[in-house]
C-alpha cells in the first residue's frame, strides 16, 4: 500500500500551472495538512460510505449527498446497507473489514450541519467543517447547502471539489429553465416564447439568453428569479450570447444582409463592437478561453459550418480542427472547458450530431457519444463533465456524460431539453 | 418537387375559384298543361304563372350573374395573397434561390409592383438538422436571399423585413427528408397595404 496525496485544484488557474508535471501530483507528506485520502493502489476509487444523519431531515441529507458523491464519479458510494455499527465513535476495524477506505459523517446543527471526513487507513479525522443550511428542509437553498456539503467532503476526500453545488441552464419549450446539478427545482426564468442560448454569467447569479420576437432577435439578462432586463434590441438576428469570463462584456452573433457575425456589447449595453471578420459568412456561437485572450465560434467562412478559433478580438482566426473525413462536413457549436485545456463542440457523423471533445495540447480528438444524436455539449466547472441534449432515449432530454468513464445520467425527464450551459460553481 | 407544389397550389385555388361559382342556372319549371278543356280563367293564369316564373328566373340569373361578379374579385384578391405568401423553398444548407424558388418569386413581383402600399416580412426557417444556432443564421440568410432577389428586381428593400425562425417554426414535423423538405424555406407576411389588393395589368 502507498500513500498518495492528491494535489487539490480549486482554480482553473492552478490546473494550468501543474499541467506540465502531469495531473496527479505526489507530494511529501506535512505534519498537520491532509489534501486526501489514504487508499490503496489498483482499487481506483475510493470506497465512500456517508454514515446515517440523525435529525427530521437526516434521511434526505444522506441521500442527496450519497447522490452527488456519486454524481461526482470519483468515489464509490458505498450503500446503505453497508454494516458499519452504528456508534458514537467510528469503528475503524470493523470500516477496513468492510473495505471502506472513507467515511462521510454529518451531525446536524442548529441551521447548518458539520461534516466530518475520516480517513479509515490513517483511524483519524481527516477534515471537518460546518455548512450554513438555510430555508428549511429540502428548500432550494437547503439542498444548495448540502450539496456544498457534498462538495466539500468529495474535495477533502479526492483533492478536487465536486460540481454538486451547481445549476444548470437549458431550454424547454420556448423557455429558458434553471434546475440543480441533481436535476432537482427545475425553475423557468422566462415565460412562454421564444427563448434560446442561455449561458451564465461567472458569479453563476445570472443567465445570457437570445429572444426571437416577431421583428427580429433580442439578447437579455436575468437574474435566477425571472427579473430579466434587455442589453440588445430587437434588430435583425441577435443570438448565441455569452459572458466573457470577467463579466464586464457580452459576446453574441448579430446577422443582417450581409452575413452573421461576432460582436462584442458591454453587460450594461451600449453599442456593439463587431469582433470577427467573417466577409459575408455565418459566424454564431462564440465562447471565449476561460482567460479571456482566445475565442471558440462556429462559422460558415470555408462553405461549411465549422469550428474556428480566434484571438479575443476576431485576428488570427484557425480551423479547431482538420477535418479527418468528408463525413465530418458539419462541426459547430463550441464550448471552452473551464480548465482551458479542451474544447468541446458537436460533430455529424452518418447525419447525427455527436459530441466531441479536442485537447488543444494535442489536437486530439475524442468522440464522447455515440448513442443517438448528442448536441450542443457544455462542460460542467471540473471540465470532466459535459451536459448534453441527448436522443439516446428516444427522446431529446439533458443527459451528463463523465467523459473519463463514459457514464451518462439523464439529469432531467424534460423532453425537448436543449441548449444548455453549465454554471460555475456557486458560493450560494 | 418545388415546383409540383407551385403546381398543386394553383390548382388548389382553381379548384377554389370554381367552388365560389354558383351553380350553373336551371330552367325554372312550368306549370304543365292541364288535359281538362281549357277555359279562358283557366288559360290566363297558367299565362300568368308562366309569366312570373319567367320574371322570377330572369331576376334570379341577375341577381346571380352579380354574386358572381362580386366572388370573382374576392377570389382574386385571395389568388394575389396567396401568390404573395407562397413560401419559397431552398436546398440543404443552402440559402440560393433554386429555379422554382425564382417562379414563386417571380410571381410576386407584378403585384408588389401594382401595389406600392404592400409590406412585406419574409421569415427564413431551416429544417431541423444543423446546429440549432448556425440554423438562425442560415434562417435569416434564405430571407436575406429571398429579399435581394426581389429588390434586384426593382422592389424597395425598405418594404420587406427579414427575420430567421431557424428551426424553431417547422412546417412539417418529423424527421424525414419530406419534412426537411417543407421546411426549408422563406415564408412571406403580408404587413401592411394588403386590404385592397389591384390586380397587375
Amino acid at each position: 500500500m502507498s500513500i498518495r496525496f492528491r494535489f487539490p485544484l480549486f482554480r482553473a488557474f492552478a490546473l494550468l500551472l501543474c499541467a506540465p508535471l502531469g495531473g496527479w501530483v505526489v507530494l511529501q507528506a506535512q505534519p498537520g495538512v491532509r489534501l486526501g485520502l489514504i487508499y490503496g493502489e489498483g482499487g481506483g476509487r475510493p470506497g465512500i460510505y456517508v454514515a446515517p444523519v440523525s435529525g427530521a431531515a437526516g434521511d434526505s441529507i444522506r441521500t442527496i449527498v450519497m447522490r452527488d458523491l456519486d454524481f461526482g464519479d470519483r468515489v464509490t458510494v458505498l450503500p446503505k446497507a453497508t454494516a458499519l455499527p452504528a456508534s458514537a465513535t467510528i469503528d475503524y476495524n470493523a470500516a477496513t473489514r468492510l473495505g471502506i477506505n472513507g467515511i462521510v459523517q454529518i451531525v446536524p446543527t442548529s441551521g447548518g450541519a458539520t461534516v466530518i471526513v475520516h480517513d479509515v487507513a490513517a483511524r483519524q479525522v481527516l477534515q471537518r467543517g460546518t455548512v450554513a443550511l438555510p430555508g428549511g428542509a429540502n428548500a432550494a437553498p437547503w439542498r444548495m447547502g448540502v450539496h456544498r456539503l457534498s462538495d466539500l467532503a468529495e474535495e477533502w476526500i479526492t483533492g478536487v471539489r465536486g460540481i454538486a453545488a451547481t445549476r444548470i441552464a437549458y431550454v424547454a419549450d420556448g423557455r429558458i429553465w434553471v434546475t440543480d446539478s441533481d436535476g432537482a427545482t427545475a425553475v423557468p426564468i422566462t415565460q412562454p416564447g421564444r427563448a434560446l442560448s442561455p449561458s451564465f454569467h461567472p458569479s453563476g447569479q445570472s443567465v445570457v439568453y437570445a429572444s426571437l420576437e416577431p421583428a427580429g432577435s433580442a439578447i437579455y439578462v436575468s437574474d435566477l428569479r425571472g427579473a430579466a432586463r434587455r442589453v440588445v434590441a430587437p434588430s435583425g438576428l441577435n443570438i448565441s450570447p455569452v459572458f466573457t469570463p470577467d463579466g464586464s462584456g457580452i459576446a453574441f452573433a448579430h446577422g443582417d444582409d450581409f452575413g452573421t457575425e461576432l460582436y462584442l456589447v458591454s453587460a450594461g449595453g451600449g453599442s456593439p463592437r463587431r469582433i470577427s471578420i467573417g466577409r459575408g459568412s455565418d459566424n454564431t456561437s462564440p465562447v471565449f478561453s476561460p482567460d479571456g485572450r482566445r475565442l471558440a465560434f462556429t462559422s460558415g467562412r470555408s462553405g461549411h459550418p465549422d469550428v474556428y478559433i480566434a484571438d479575443e478580438d476576431g485576428t488570427n482566426a484557425d480551423l479547431l480542427a482538420a477535418l479527418s473525413s468528408a463525413a465530418q462536413a458539419y462541426r459547430s457549436s463550441p464550448d471552452w472547458s473551464p480548465d482551458g485545456r479542451a474544447i468541446a463542440f458537436q460533430s455529424q457523423l452518418g447525419g447525427r450530431f455527436q459530441a466531441m471533445v479536442i485537447t488543444l495540447r494535442d489536437r486530439v480528438v475524442k468522440q464522447v457519444t455515440s448513442e443517438g444524436a448528442n448536441e450542443d455539449p457544455a462542460w460542467a466547472p471540473d471540465s470532466r463533465h459535459l451536459v448534453v441534449s441527448s436522443s439516446r432515449s428516444g427522446v431529446r432530454q439533458l443527459w451528463v456524460l463523465d467523459i473519463e468513464t463514459g457514464r451518462a445520467r439523464q439529469l432531467a425527464r424534460v423532453a425537448g431539453a436543449r441548449l444548455s450551459a453549465w454554471s460555475p460553481r456557486l458560493a450560494n | 418537387m418545388n415546383r409540383s407544389t407551385v403546381l398543386a397550389g394553383l390548382t388548389l385555388m382553381s379548384l377554389g375559384l370554381g367552388a365560389c361559382r354558383k351553380k350553373p342556372l336551371e330552367v325554372a319549371p312550368v306549370p304543365t298543361t292541364p288535359t281538362a278543356a281549357p277555359g279562358t280563367e283557366a288559360m290566363d293564369a297558367q299565362r300568368a304563372a308562366r309569366e312570373r316564373a319567367r320574371a322570377d328566373s330572369l331576376a334570379r340569373a341577375h341577381a346571380d350573374s352579380l354574386a358572381r361578379a362580386a366572388s370573382a374579385t374576392a377570389a382574386e384578391a385571395a389568388n394575389l395573397r396567396a401568390v404573395l405568401e407562397a413560401p419559397v423553398y431552398f436546398d440543404y444548407d443552402a440559402s440560393d434561390v433554386t429555379d422554382a424558388g425564382r417562379t414563386a418569386l417571380d410571381a410576386k413581383l407584378p403585384i408588389l409592383r401594382s401595389n406600392g402600399a404592400l409590406r412585406l416580412r419574409i421569415s427564413g426557417h431551416t429544417d431541423s438538422r444543423g446546429s440549432d444556432e448556425y440554423n438562425l443564421a442560415l434562417g435569416l440568410r434564405r430571407a436575406a436571399s429571398a429579399r435581394k432577389y426581389l429588390s434586384d428586381r426593382g422592389i424597395a428593400v425598405g418594404r420587406i423585413d427579414v427575420v430567421s425562425f431557424g428551426e424553431e417554426r417547422p412546417a412539417a414535423s418529423g424527421d424525414d427528408e419530406s419534412a426537411y423538405t417543407r421546411n426549408r424555406r422563406a415564408e412571406f407576411e403580408i404587413l401592411s397595404g394588403g386590404d385592397a389588393l389591384k390586380v397587375p395589368r
